[in-house]
């Protein structure tokens, strides 16, 4: 038992794939064998990432051992590869697990059956999702973005039509060119530095003579870039509403953490590689996520707004919640950092139980009343409804189940208390405008005021979106017949909902550990000399 | 050689980036191959180039001056299978595309 605890670190991206790869062996007649063992390896997942960031949020303050490291093969640090789980990686393979649960049981009641190997190919987005979180290489890094892309693109075109079909090649297309840019970045990085070790680089920075300097720094803008174009900051995330509102929903509810690991990928480059000990280059970049992720928010604000579709309308609050992390680790300050963590982990849940509430929502309304809608408000047609003779209908049980959930996330989303999207809103703005903490006077620059206006402003904006949405679809409705809901598909979202709930109950140890994740990004030492003093395993060979 | 080197990256970047910009899909799929050729002889030249060295050191006292860096060699050829494999299912995409909307125009119809 001791020894499978030692090889844990490994586990969220083992398991995953040998799940997947099990499955492959069983064709669709025993659907129900395949179902059931996609589950339960999804709920494994799940329990061992829990466990991760239980021994990460263990090991107590920021300056002893925070991180566990595995060298893989048994190299020794600097020359092979590394995996490593600090707080912040164990708690994103967390997120992925839960939200792959999640879409794995909804996936189970309608859309498992629409084309081939769904189980096989979401198990090896998580091991792309859980390798990508978990690795301490660039390189490698680059091989696990690659394998959740690859099964990124098959989720996109599960269930097949000429609308995903589109929506998926264009959405390879610009993918594909993203990662010539990442290997070029990560050429560069490795010939002025010698090395793809992501705390070796970091030791070395400071280091680096002065002719190399601007080859490394521009090997880091193109590697951001590639990662800008992940995370879907404006005006590179173009592609991200259309592929969104074309994929299949269980599909949809897991890519709302593919943005997330194009904004972890930056928030933990930037913050290792050009932290306070980085010499001459120090704060690289961050000007960028600052200001870029500002009108991301702005555009991502408008565009919900502007959205005609619910699908379109998710995807426009997946832009919202990628800005607000970028601009919040932009800005530069330990504690925003620590509620725009929080604010991740509340906003992927909500955003992922919106997704898969879109298809039952669709499912309530008529089409095109969504138009209808947007034309009825613009040109004030809004004649007031007859009454029809039988007044007071009764809502059936699915449908009131719906509508509160989908009341619970358009609060999560737009940040009203007492839900853990205000407390992640409230955890960001405070320090931003008390950067010395509340006991003295602060001086609160003006990035930090037009920042702090943008969040409440995109809030209201959710607000106003999601309202309009939930009027039509729960109150305006024309449908006749009560929508048919099956058990298994409202259970995801209840789960993923009741999280966001429990996020808020248990705000004061969460944002402990958040707090803990913040200040050990920030302080990149012990990160640096944890994953360079890696113990190697010796062994005793016996002949 | 490093101004042939040089050249002939510069050469497939422009070509690729130019036909990635094409409303085509066979072109587009084209572009991206020249790209991720560029890309791959551009890690090698980051490896700094050597003429007539080996990557692979044999016995146990060596020079290392004698040998070239095998680090950009191992990922070029990661990159390469990888490029391969994503060129393949690009291929796929696009023909089913053209299955479905009867065009190879990228947006699925033509102007």
């Amino acid at each position: 038992m001791t020894s499978l605890l030692d090889h844990l670190v490994i586990m969220p991206i083992l398991l995953p794939l040998a799940t997947g790869a099990l499955l492959l062996f069983f064709d669709d007649r025993h659907r129900p064998i395949k179902a059931a063992i996609s589950s339960i390896s999804a709920l494994l997942l799940v329990i061992i990432a829990a466990i991760l960031v239980y021994r990460a949020g263990l090991v107590g303050a920021v300056d002893t051992e925070v991180t566990a490291t595995y060298p893989l093969g048994n190299w020794p640090v600097p020359f092979g590869i590394v995996l490593v789980s600090d707080r912040l990686a164990a708690m994103l393979v967390l997120l992925a697990a839960i939200l792959g649960l999640c879409a794995q049981v909804y996936s189970v009641a309608r859309w498992q059956a629409m084309g081939p190997s769904f189980h096989s190919l979401l198990h090896f987005l998580l091991m792309g999702l859980c390798g990508a979180f978990l690795t301490g290489d660039l390189f490698n890094l680059f091989v696990f973005f690659e394998v959740l892309l690859a099964a990124s693109y098959g989720l996109v075109l599960h269930g097949s039509g000429s609308a995903r079909s589109k929506a998926g090649l264009q959405y390879i297309a610009v993918n594909l060119a993203a990662s010539s840019l990442f290997l070029i970045g990560a050429a560069l990085i490795y010939g002025t530095t010698g090395t793809l070790n992501m705390a070796d680089i970091a030791g070395k920075v400071a280091n680096i003579p002065a002719a190399d300097r601007g080859l490394f720094e521009a090997g880091a803008a193109i590697l951001g870039v590639a990662f800008l174009v992940k995370s879907a900051i404006w005006p590179l995330g173009f592609w991200l509403t259309g592929t969104y509102a074309a994929a299949s929903a269980p599909a949809a509810a897991v890519f709302a953490i593919m943005t997330k690991v194009g904004v972890y990928a930056l928030m933990r480059l930037s913050l290792l590689v050009f932290g306070d000990a980085a010499g001459l280059s120090q704060g690289f970049g961050l000007t960028v996520l600052l200001y870029g992720g500002m009108i991301t928010i702005a555009y991502g604000a408008i565009s919900a707004l502007a959205a005609q579709t619910t699908a379109r309308l998710s995807g426009s609050l997946v832009l919202v919640s990628s800005g607000t992390i970028l601009a919040a680790v932009g800005i530069g300050n330990e504690g925003v950092l620590s509620g725009a963590l929080f604010y991740l982990f509340s906003s992927t849940l909500a955003i992922s139980a919106l997704f898969l509430m879109v298809e039952l929502i669709e499912r309530v309304r008529i089409e095109g009343a969504d138009i209808l809608a947007v034309t009825m408000e613009a040109y004030g047609d809004d004649e007031d409804d007859e009454a029809e003779g039988e007044v007071g209908v009764i809502i059936p049980g699915a449908m009131a189940i719906l509508a509160v959930s989908f009341a619970v996330c358009a609060m999560v989303l737009a940040g009203l208390p007492p839900l853990s999207g205000f407390l992640a809103k409230f955890a960001m703005i405070s320090p931003m405008l008390n950067p010395e903490g509340l006991a003295v006077a602060n001086d609160v620059s003006g990035p930090a005021w037009v920042l702090s206006s943008l969040l409440i402003v995109s809030g209201f904006a959710a607000l106003i979106a999601l309202v309009r949405t939930g009027i039509n679809t729960f109150w305006a409705t024309l449908a006749d017949a009560p929508a048919a809901v099956r058990l298994i598909e409202i259970v995801p979202i209840v789960t993923l909902l009741v999280l966001c709930v429990a996020m808020a109950v248990m705000a004061a140890p969460l944002m402990g550990y958040m707090d803990a994740a913040a200040q050990a990004l920030y302080n990149p030492a012990g990160y640096i000399n944890d994953v360079l003093a890696a113990p190697v395993v010796v062994s005793e060979v016996t002949p | 050689m490093e101004l042939i080197l040089a050249c002939g990256i510069g050469v497939l970047t422009t070509c690729g980036v130019w036909l990635l910009l094409r409303p085509r899909t066979f072109q587009v799929i084209i572009g991206l191959s020249l790209l991720s050729y560029a890309v791959n002889l551009f890690i090698f030249g980051m490896g700094r180039l050597r003429i007539n060295a080996a990557p692979i050191v044999e016995g146990g006292d060596v020079n290392a001056l004698a040998y070239t860096d095998p680090v950009p060699q191992a990922l070029v050829l990661t990159a390469i299978v990888i490029g391969f494999a994503m060129t393949a299912l690009f291929l796929v995409v696009l023909l089913a595309l053209r299955g479905f909307s009867g065009t190879d125009h990228v947006d699925g119809r033509d102007r």
